[in-house]
Protein backbone atom coordinates (compact mmCIF):
# COMPACT_ATOMS: atom_id res chain seq x y z
CA UNK A 1 0.00 0.00 0.00
CA UNK A 2 3.11 2.21 0.82
CA UNK A 3 4.32 1.57 -2.23
CA UNK A 4 1.22 2.15 -4.06
CA UNK A 5 0.91 5.27 -2.44
CA UNK A 6 4.78 6.16 -3.33
CA UNK A 7 4.46 5.66 -6.60
CA UNK A 8 1.42 7.80 -7.14
CA UNK A 9 3.56 10.81 -5.59
CA UNK A 10 6.34 9.81 -8.19
CA UNK A 11 3.88 9.93 -11.03
CA UNK A 12 2.67 13.28 -9.60
CA UNK A 13 5.40 15.05 -9.40
CA UNK A 14 7.27 13.77 -12.41
CA UNK A 15 3.54 15.44 -14.29
CA UNK A 16 4.72 18.36 -12.51
CA UNK A 17 7.89 18.70 -13.65
CA UNK A 18 7.15 17.76 -16.88
CA UNK A 19 4.47 20.07 -17.67
CA UNK A 20 7.25 23.03 -16.58
CA UNK A 21 8.98 22.13 -19.94
CA UNK A 22 5.82 22.53 -21.83
CA UNK A 23 5.64 25.24 -24.50
CA UNK A 24 3.89 28.22 -23.84
CA UNK A 25 1.29 28.84 -26.43
CA UNK A 26 1.70 31.21 -29.37
CA UNK A 27 -0.65 33.98 -28.13
CA UNK A 28 1.25 34.39 -24.77
CA UNK A 29 4.66 34.23 -26.42
CA UNK A 30 3.26 36.85 -29.41
CA UNK A 31 1.94 38.95 -26.30
CA UNK A 32 5.51 38.82 -24.03
CA UNK A 33 7.59 39.11 -26.82
CA UNK A 34 6.47 40.94 -30.45
CA UNK A 35 3.25 42.85 -29.13
CA UNK A 36 6.22 45.50 -27.95
CA UNK A 37 7.12 45.97 -32.10
CA UNK A 38 4.60 44.38 -33.97
CA UNK A 39 1.42 45.61 -31.48
CA UNK A 40 -1.75 44.45 -29.87
CA UNK A 41 -3.34 44.01 -32.92
CA UNK A 42 -0.24 42.89 -34.61
CA UNK A 43 -0.64 45.75 -37.59
CA UNK A 44 2.55 46.88 -36.98
CA UNK A 45 1.53 49.86 -34.86
CA UNK A 46 3.67 48.91 -31.26
CA UNK A 47 4.49 50.72 -28.51
CA UNK A 48 7.80 51.13 -29.25
CA UNK A 49 7.56 52.22 -32.90
CA UNK A 50 7.71 56.13 -32.66
CA UNK A 51 11.38 56.34 -32.81
CA UNK A 52 11.97 53.34 -35.01
CA UNK A 53 13.71 53.79 -38.30
CA UNK A 54 12.34 50.65 -39.76
CA UNK A 55 8.68 50.02 -39.56
CA UNK A 56 7.80 46.50 -38.04
CA UNK A 57 6.18 44.19 -40.42
CA UNK A 58 1.96 44.66 -40.29
CA UNK A 59 1.23 40.50 -39.22
CA UNK A 60 -2.39 41.42 -40.51
CA UNK A 61 -1.37 41.90 -44.28
CA UNK A 62 -1.69 38.66 -46.65
CA UNK A 63 0.43 41.36 -49.06
CA UNK A 64 3.25 41.81 -46.96
CA UNK A 65 3.27 38.61 -45.22
CA UNK A 66 2.11 36.08 -48.22
CA UNK A 67 5.40 35.93 -49.97
CA UNK A 68 7.43 34.28 -47.41
CA UNK A 69 7.75 30.51 -47.04
CA UNK A 70 7.15 29.15 -43.64
CA UNK A 71 10.90 28.41 -43.47
CA UNK A 72 11.86 32.12 -43.79
CA UNK A 73 8.92 33.16 -41.22
CA UNK A 74 11.35 30.46 -39.21
CA UNK A 75 14.29 31.47 -39.51
CA UNK A 76 13.42 35.62 -39.41
CA UNK A 77 12.44 34.84 -35.77
CA UNK A 78 15.06 32.67 -34.74
CA UNK A 79 18.11 34.69 -35.91
CA UNK A 80 16.56 38.03 -36.54
CA UNK A 81 16.10 40.49 -39.31
CA UNK A 82 19.82 40.34 -40.46
CA UNK A 83 19.50 36.52 -41.34
CA UNK A 84 17.25 37.43 -44.58
CA UNK A 85 18.75 40.61 -45.46
CA UNK A 86 16.36 42.89 -43.17
CA UNK A 87 16.25 45.02 -40.06
CA UNK A 88 18.48 44.73 -37.62
CA UNK A 89 15.64 46.02 -35.70
CA UNK A 90 14.06 42.43 -35.86
CA UNK A 91 15.41 40.79 -32.97
CA UNK A 92 16.31 37.31 -33.15
CA UNK A 93 14.74 35.15 -30.42
CA UNK A 94 16.51 31.93 -30.78
CA UNK A 95 17.51 32.26 -26.93
CA UNK A 96 14.05 32.90 -25.94
CA UNK A 97 11.85 30.39 -27.85
CA UNK A 98 12.23 26.61 -28.68
CA UNK A 99 11.93 25.40 -31.59
CA UNK A 100 8.49 24.01 -30.98
CA UNK A 101 7.36 27.20 -30.17
CA UNK A 102 9.06 29.17 -32.99
CA UNK A 103 6.72 26.39 -35.28
CA UNK A 104 3.76 27.53 -33.33
CA UNK A 105 4.80 31.21 -33.86
CA UNK A 106 5.31 30.70 -37.65
CA UNK A 107 0.91 28.90 -37.64
CA UNK A 108 -0.20 31.98 -35.58
CA UNK A 109 1.33 34.21 -38.59
CA UNK A 110 -0.70 32.38 -41.15
CA UNK A 111 -3.60 33.13 -38.86
CA UNK A 112 -3.21 36.74 -38.49
CA UNK A 113 -2.45 37.59 -42.08
CA UNK A 114 -5.11 34.86 -43.16
CA UNK A 115 -2.23 33.71 -46.11
CA UNK A 116 -0.66 30.14 -46.05
CA UNK B 1 39.14 47.97 29.00
CA UNK B 2 35.77 46.58 30.03
CA UNK B 3 34.24 49.67 28.58
CA UNK B 4 35.92 49.52 25.44
CA UNK B 5 35.26 46.00 24.86
CA UNK B 6 30.96 46.63 25.55
CA UNK B 7 31.39 49.45 23.04
CA UNK B 8 32.97 47.34 20.39
CA UNK B 9 30.54 44.46 20.60
CA UNK B 10 27.56 46.94 20.83
CA UNK B 11 29.13 47.95 17.52
CA UNK B 12 29.59 45.09 15.92
CA UNK B 13 25.69 44.14 17.05
CA UNK B 14 24.67 47.65 15.84
CA UNK B 15 25.63 46.86 12.20
CA UNK B 16 24.31 43.24 12.57
CA UNK B 17 21.22 44.61 13.76
CA UNK B 18 21.38 47.02 10.40
CA UNK B 19 20.69 43.98 8.11
CA UNK B 20 18.53 41.63 10.36
CA UNK B 21 16.58 45.31 10.65
CA UNK B 22 16.83 45.45 6.34
CA UNK B 23 15.99 41.99 6.55
CA UNK B 24 12.33 42.67 8.37
CA UNK B 25 11.66 45.17 5.88
CA UNK B 26 12.11 43.65 2.74
CA UNK B 27 9.96 40.53 4.22
CA UNK B 28 7.21 42.55 4.87
CA UNK B 29 7.20 45.42 2.23
CA UNK B 30 8.85 43.82 -0.58
CA UNK B 31 8.35 40.52 -0.78
CA UNK B 32 4.66 40.43 -2.00
CA UNK B 33 5.85 42.07 -5.23
CA UNK B 34 9.53 41.52 -5.57
CA UNK B 35 11.29 37.38 -5.21
CA UNK B 36 13.94 37.41 -2.82
CA UNK B 37 15.10 33.85 -3.53
CA UNK B 38 15.52 32.38 -6.57
CA UNK B 39 15.19 30.80 -8.91
CA UNK B 40 13.94 33.07 -12.08
CA UNK B 41 10.38 32.83 -13.30
CA UNK B 42 11.12 29.88 -15.96
CA UNK B 43 7.89 30.58 -18.30
CA UNK B 44 6.02 33.59 -19.68
CA UNK B 45 2.82 33.05 -17.50
CA UNK B 46 5.31 32.65 -14.50
CA UNK B 47 6.96 35.73 -15.19
CA UNK B 48 4.24 37.31 -15.57
CA UNK B 49 2.57 37.01 -12.06
CA UNK B 50 5.97 38.67 -11.01
CA UNK B 51 4.52 42.07 -9.55
CA UNK B 52 8.31 43.38 -10.03
CA UNK B 53 12.03 42.96 -11.01
CA UNK B 54 13.61 40.05 -8.88
CA UNK B 55 16.04 41.25 -6.03
CA UNK B 56 17.52 38.12 -5.53
CA UNK B 57 20.66 39.27 -6.68
CA UNK B 58 20.73 42.61 -5.58
CA UNK B 59 24.13 42.91 -4.60
CA UNK B 60 25.38 41.68 -8.01
CA UNK B 61 23.18 43.94 -9.78
CA UNK B 62 23.02 47.61 -7.80
CA UNK B 63 24.91 50.76 -7.05
CA UNK B 64 24.76 50.72 -3.26
CA UNK B 65 24.43 54.44 -3.53
CA UNK B 66 21.92 54.86 -6.23
CA UNK B 67 19.73 52.49 -4.60
CA UNK B 68 19.65 53.66 -0.60
CA UNK B 69 18.83 56.89 -2.70
CA UNK B 70 15.99 55.72 -5.06
CA UNK B 71 14.22 53.62 -2.24
CA UNK B 72 14.27 57.16 -0.55
CA UNK B 73 12.97 58.81 -3.50
CA UNK B 74 11.52 56.39 -6.14
CA UNK B 75 11.00 57.76 -9.43
CA UNK B 76 9.43 55.24 -12.64
CA UNK B 77 12.55 53.31 -14.99
CA UNK B 78 10.17 51.62 -17.27
CA UNK B 79 8.27 54.05 -19.36
CA UNK B 80 5.61 51.10 -19.64
CA UNK B 81 5.72 49.87 -16.18
CA UNK B 82 6.31 46.16 -15.10
CA UNK B 83 5.52 44.00 -17.43
CA UNK B 84 4.79 46.33 -20.42
CA UNK B 85 1.94 44.19 -21.73
CA UNK B 86 -0.02 44.60 -19.04
CA UNK B 87 -0.03 48.78 -19.23
CA UNK B 88 -0.67 49.05 -22.81
CA UNK B 89 -4.02 49.98 -24.87
CA UNK B 90 -4.70 50.47 -28.47
CA UNK B 91 -4.28 54.25 -29.70
CA UNK B 92 -5.00 56.16 -33.40
CA UNK B 93 -1.80 55.56 -34.72
CA UNK B 94 0.14 53.01 -32.17
CA UNK B 95 -0.71 51.18 -28.81
CA UNK B 96 -0.42 53.48 -26.25
CA UNK B 97 0.88 53.54 -22.52
CA UNK B 98 -1.83 53.26 -20.10
CA UNK B 99 -0.84 55.38 -17.54
CA UNK B 100 -3.66 54.89 -15.47
CA UNK B 101 -2.94 51.76 -14.34
CA UNK B 102 0.83 52.93 -13.40
CA UNK B 103 1.30 53.03 -9.81
CA UNK B 104 4.09 54.74 -8.03
CA UNK B 105 6.82 52.76 -6.01
CA UNK B 106 6.51 52.27 -2.36
CA UNK B 107 8.98 54.68 -0.79
CA UNK B 108 11.21 54.06 2.76
CA UNK B 109 12.17 56.41 5.43
CA UNK B 110 16.58 57.58 5.11
CA UNK B 111 16.60 54.89 8.10
CA UNK B 112 14.54 52.03 6.80
CA UNK B 113 16.07 52.91 3.38
CA UNK B 114 19.61 52.41 4.48
CA UNK B 115 18.53 49.26 6.02
CA UNK B 116 16.71 47.85 3.30
CA UNK B 117 19.95 48.60 1.18
CA UNK B 118 22.28 46.59 3.38
CA UNK B 119 20.20 43.76 3.04
CA UNK B 120 19.75 43.65 -0.10
CA UNK B 121 23.62 44.36 -0.83
CA UNK B 122 24.34 41.13 0.96
CA UNK B 123 21.85 39.07 -2.04
CA UNK B 124 24.67 38.36 -4.55
CA UNK B 125 24.28 36.46 -7.96
CA UNK B 126 26.88 33.28 -7.98
CA UNK B 127 30.12 33.77 -9.63
CA UNK B 128 29.21 31.55 -12.54
CA UNK B 129 26.74 34.66 -13.74
CA UNK B 130 28.50 37.64 -13.09
CA UNK B 131 32.46 37.97 -13.14
CA UNK B 132 34.49 40.60 -11.16
CA UNK B 133 36.38 42.60 -13.73
CA UNK B 134 33.95 41.27 -16.67
CA UNK B 135 33.86 45.02 -17.62
CA UNK B 136 37.34 46.34 -19.05
CA UNK B 137 37.45 50.24 -18.78
CA UNK B 138 37.20 52.55 -21.33
CA UNK B 139 35.78 55.08 -22.71
CA UNK B 140 33.61 55.87 -25.97
CA UNK B 141 32.26 59.09 -27.64
CA UNK B 142 28.27 59.62 -27.06
CA UNK B 143 28.14 60.00 -30.75
CA UNK B 144 29.78 56.45 -31.68
CA UNK B 145 28.74 54.68 -28.97
CA UNK B 146 24.81 55.77 -30.50
CA UNK B 147 26.04 54.16 -33.25
CA UNK B 148 27.32 50.72 -31.77
CA UNK B 149 23.97 51.27 -29.56
CA UNK B 150 21.27 51.81 -32.27
CA UNK B 151 22.36 51.47 -36.18
CA UNK B 152 24.50 48.44 -35.36
CA UNK B 153 22.68 46.61 -32.76
CA UNK B 154 19.08 47.87 -32.91
CA UNK B 155 18.90 48.59 -28.94
CA UNK B 156 16.83 51.79 -29.45
CA UNK B 157 13.66 49.97 -30.53
CA UNK B 158 13.05 49.31 -26.90
CA UNK B 159 14.77 52.00 -24.31
CA UNK B 160 14.73 55.20 -24.18
CA UNK B 161 18.89 56.81 -24.79
CA UNK B 162 17.42 60.30 -23.27
CA UNK B 163 13.86 61.45 -21.77
CA UNK B 164 11.69 60.86 -24.45
CA UNK B 165 13.47 59.64 -26.78
CA UNK B 166 14.09 55.77 -28.06
CA UNK B 167 11.60 52.68 -27.51
CA UNK B 168 9.35 52.49 -24.50
CA UNK B 169 8.78 48.89 -23.12
CA UNK B 170 12.19 48.22 -21.98
CA UNK B 171 14.03 50.13 -18.63
CA UNK B 172 15.45 53.63 -20.05
CA UNK B 173 19.66 53.04 -20.19
CA UNK B 174 20.15 56.90 -19.85
CA UNK B 175 20.75 56.44 -16.32
CA UNK B 176 20.96 52.72 -16.16
CA UNK B 177 24.88 52.42 -15.72
CA UNK B 178 24.31 55.00 -12.68
CA UNK B 179 22.06 52.38 -11.05
CA UNK B 180 23.96 48.96 -11.95
CA UNK B 181 27.26 47.90 -11.41
CA UNK B 182 29.29 47.71 -15.03
CA UNK B 183 30.29 43.62 -14.68
CA UNK B 184 26.49 42.94 -14.22
CA UNK B 185 25.92 44.94 -17.00
CA UNK B 186 28.43 42.81 -19.14
CA UNK B 187 26.61 39.71 -18.52
CA UNK B 188 23.30 40.70 -18.95
CA UNK B 189 23.99 41.87 -21.84
CA UNK B 190 25.95 38.94 -23.04
CA UNK B 191 23.05 36.79 -21.93
CA UNK B 192 19.68 38.21 -20.87
CA UNK B 193 18.34 34.59 -20.33
CA UNK B 194 21.20 33.56 -17.86
CA UNK B 195 19.27 36.06 -15.61
CA UNK B 196 15.27 36.32 -16.34
CA UNK B 197 15.25 33.44 -19.32
CA UNK B 198 11.33 35.09 -20.62
CA UNK B 199 12.44 38.93 -20.16
CA UNK B 200 11.04 40.37 -23.41
CA UNK B 201 14.37 41.66 -24.12
CA UNK B 202 16.56 39.34 -26.80
CA UNK B 203 20.19 37.97 -26.86
CA UNK B 204 21.18 39.56 -29.94
CA UNK B 205 24.99 37.47 -30.24
CA UNK B 206 27.21 41.22 -29.30
CA UNK B 207 30.50 40.39 -29.98
CA UNK B 208 33.13 40.68 -26.73
CA UNK B 209 34.82 43.64 -27.79
CA UNK B 210 30.95 45.44 -28.65
CA UNK B 211 29.66 44.68 -25.60
CA UNK B 212 32.88 46.42 -23.56
CA UNK B 213 31.58 49.55 -26.11
CA UNK B 214 27.80 49.37 -25.09
CA UNK B 215 28.63 49.82 -21.64
CA UNK B 216 31.16 52.40 -22.28
CA UNK B 217 28.43 54.20 -24.17
CA UNK B 218 26.07 53.59 -21.00
CA UNK B 219 28.69 54.85 -18.72
CA UNK B 220 28.68 58.29 -21.04
CA UNK B 221 25.11 58.85 -21.02
CA UNK B 222 24.98 58.39 -17.35
CA UNK B 223 27.64 61.30 -16.94
CA UNK B 224 25.11 63.36 -18.72
CA UNK B 225 23.30 65.78 -15.89
CA UNK B 226 19.98 64.74 -17.05
CA UNK B 227 17.98 66.28 -14.09
CA UNK B 228 18.68 69.92 -15.95
CA UNK B 229 17.96 69.15 -19.10
C1 LIG C 1 12.27 45.47 -31.49
C2 LIG C 1 11.09 45.45 -32.32
C3 LIG C 1 10.60 44.09 -32.81
C4 LIG C 1 10.19 43.02 -32.04
C5 LIG C 1 10.15 42.94 -30.52
C6 LIG C 1 9.77 42.00 -32.97
N1 LIG C 1 9.93 42.44 -34.25
FE1 LIG C 1 9.46 41.40 -35.94
N2 LIG C 1 10.08 42.98 -37.09
C7 LIG C 1 10.54 44.19 -36.61
C8 LIG C 1 10.85 45.05 -37.73
C9 LIG C 1 11.38 46.49 -37.64
C10 LIG C 1 10.56 44.33 -38.92
C11 LIG C 1 10.73 44.79 -40.36
C12 LIG C 1 12.11 44.44 -40.87
C13 LIG C 1 12.37 45.00 -42.24
O1 LIG C 1 11.42 45.29 -42.96
O2 LIG C 1 13.55 45.16 -42.57
C14 LIG C 1 10.08 43.03 -38.47
C15 LIG C 1 9.70 42.01 -39.34
C16 LIG C 1 9.20 40.80 -38.93
C17 LIG C 1 8.76 39.75 -39.85
C18 LIG C 1 8.78 39.84 -41.36
C19 LIG C 1 10.10 39.51 -41.97
C20 LIG C 1 10.00 39.58 -43.46
O3 LIG C 1 10.51 40.51 -44.05
O4 LIG C 1 9.35 38.71 -44.05
C21 LIG C 1 8.31 38.72 -39.08
C22 LIG C 1 7.75 37.40 -39.57
C23 LIG C 1 8.45 39.11 -37.69
N3 LIG C 1 9.00 40.37 -37.64
C24 LIG C 1 8.07 38.33 -36.62
C25 LIG C 1 8.24 38.69 -35.29
C26 LIG C 1 7.85 37.85 -34.17
C27 LIG C 1 7.16 36.50 -34.28
C28 LIG C 1 8.21 38.53 -33.05
C29 LIG C 1 8.08 38.06 -31.61
C30 LIG C 1 8.64 36.75 -31.30
C31 LIG C 1 8.80 39.79 -33.45
N4 LIG C 1 8.80 39.85 -34.80
C32 LIG C 1 9.28 40.76 -32.58
C33 LIG C 1 10.68 44.53 -35.28
C34 LIG C 1 10.41 43.72 -34.19
C1 LIG D 1 3.31 46.90 -5.20
C2 LIG D 1 4.44 46.15 -5.65
C3 LIG D 1 5.82 46.58 -5.15
C4 LIG D 1 6.25 46.67 -3.85
C5 LIG D 1 5.46 46.45 -2.57
C6 LIG D 1 7.66 47.00 -3.93
N1 LIG D 1 8.05 47.11 -5.23
FE1 LIG D 1 9.91 47.53 -5.88
N2 LIG D 1 9.23 47.58 -7.82
C7 LIG D 1 7.95 47.30 -8.21
C8 LIG D 1 7.82 47.55 -9.63
C9 LIG D 1 6.57 47.39 -10.48
C10 LIG D 1 9.09 48.00 -10.06
C11 LIG D 1 9.49 48.46 -11.47
C12 LIG D 1 9.43 49.98 -11.45
C13 LIG D 1 9.96 50.65 -12.68
O1 LIG D 1 10.72 50.04 -13.42
O2 LIG D 1 9.62 51.83 -12.93
C14 LIG D 1 9.95 47.99 -8.90
C15 LIG D 1 11.29 48.34 -8.92
C16 LIG D 1 12.16 48.22 -7.85
C17 LIG D 1 13.59 48.42 -7.92
C18 LIG D 1 14.37 48.76 -9.17
C19 LIG D 1 14.45 47.54 -9.98
C20 LIG D 1 15.26 47.64 -11.23
O3 LIG D 1 16.23 46.91 -11.33
O4 LIG D 1 14.92 48.41 -12.12
C21 LIG D 1 14.08 48.21 -6.65
C22 LIG D 1 15.53 48.28 -6.22
C23 LIG D 1 12.95 47.91 -5.81
N3 LIG D 1 11.80 47.93 -6.56
C24 LIG D 1 13.03 47.65 -4.44
C25 LIG D 1 11.94 47.51 -3.61
C26 LIG D 1 12.02 47.40 -2.17
C27 LIG D 1 13.31 47.42 -1.37
C28 LIG D 1 10.73 47.28 -1.71
C29 LIG D 1 10.26 47.17 -0.27
C30 LIG D 1 10.59 48.29 0.57
C31 LIG D 1 9.85 47.29 -2.88
N4 LIG D 1 10.62 47.44 -3.99
C32 LIG D 1 8.47 47.17 -2.82
C33 LIG D 1 6.93 46.86 -7.40
C34 LIG D 1 6.96 46.86 -6.02
C1 LIG E 1 12.85 43.81 -27.90
C2 LIG E 1 13.13 44.83 -26.92
C3 LIG E 1 14.57 44.98 -26.46
C4 LIG E 1 15.70 45.11 -27.23
C5 LIG E 1 15.82 45.07 -28.74
C6 LIG E 1 16.79 45.32 -26.30
N1 LIG E 1 16.32 45.32 -25.01
FE1 LIG E 1 17.41 45.65 -23.33
N2 LIG E 1 15.78 45.25 -22.18
C7 LIG E 1 14.52 45.01 -22.65
C8 LIG E 1 13.65 44.69 -21.53
C9 LIG E 1 12.17 44.37 -21.62
C10 LIG E 1 14.45 44.76 -20.35
C11 LIG E 1 14.03 44.45 -18.92
C12 LIG E 1 14.45 43.04 -18.63
C13 LIG E 1 14.01 42.51 -17.31
O1 LIG E 1 13.08 43.05 -16.70
O2 LIG E 1 14.59 41.48 -16.90
C14 LIG E 1 15.78 45.15 -20.80
C15 LIG E 1 16.86 45.38 -19.95
C16 LIG E 1 18.07 45.92 -20.36
C17 LIG E 1 19.10 46.39 -19.48
C18 LIG E 1 19.00 46.48 -17.96
C19 LIG E 1 19.05 45.19 -17.32
C20 LIG E 1 18.10 45.10 -16.17
O3 LIG E 1 18.30 44.21 -15.35
O4 LIG E 1 17.13 45.89 -16.06
C21 LIG E 1 20.16 46.81 -20.26
C22 LIG E 1 21.47 47.39 -19.79
C23 LIG E 1 19.78 46.58 -21.63
N3 LIG E 1 18.50 46.04 -21.65
C24 LIG E 1 20.59 46.85 -22.73
C25 LIG E 1 20.27 46.51 -24.04
C26 LIG E 1 21.20 46.53 -25.15
C27 LIG E 1 22.66 46.94 -25.05
C28 LIG E 1 20.51 46.12 -26.25
C29 LIG E 1 21.04 45.90 -27.65
C30 LIG E 1 22.10 44.92 -27.77
C31 LIG E 1 19.14 45.87 -25.82
N4 LIG E 1 19.03 46.10 -24.49
C32 LIG E 1 18.11 45.48 -26.68
C33 LIG E 1 14.12 45.03 -23.96
C34 LIG E 1 14.97 45.11 -25.06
Amino acid sequence: MKNKCFSWLMFALLAMGSSAAWSTSAEDNYKNFCWQCHGMAGNGMGVNVQDMSVQPRDHTSAKAMGGRSDADLFKVIKQGGLAIDKSVLMPPWGDSLSDEEIRDLVKYLRKLCKCG
Amino acid sequence: MKYLLLSLAALLASSAVLADEGEAILEEQCASCHALKGPAAQTVEELWQRKGPDLFYAGSKYNREWLEKWLLKPRRLRPAGYHYMQHIKPGKKRDMIDVSTLQPHPSLSAKAAREATEALMKLKAPASLVSAGAFKGGSISISFGEMVFDKFNGCMACHQIEPDYGGLSGPEVYTVAKRYQADYLVSFISDPQAWNPKAPMPNKHVAAANIQKLVQYLQALAKENWDEK
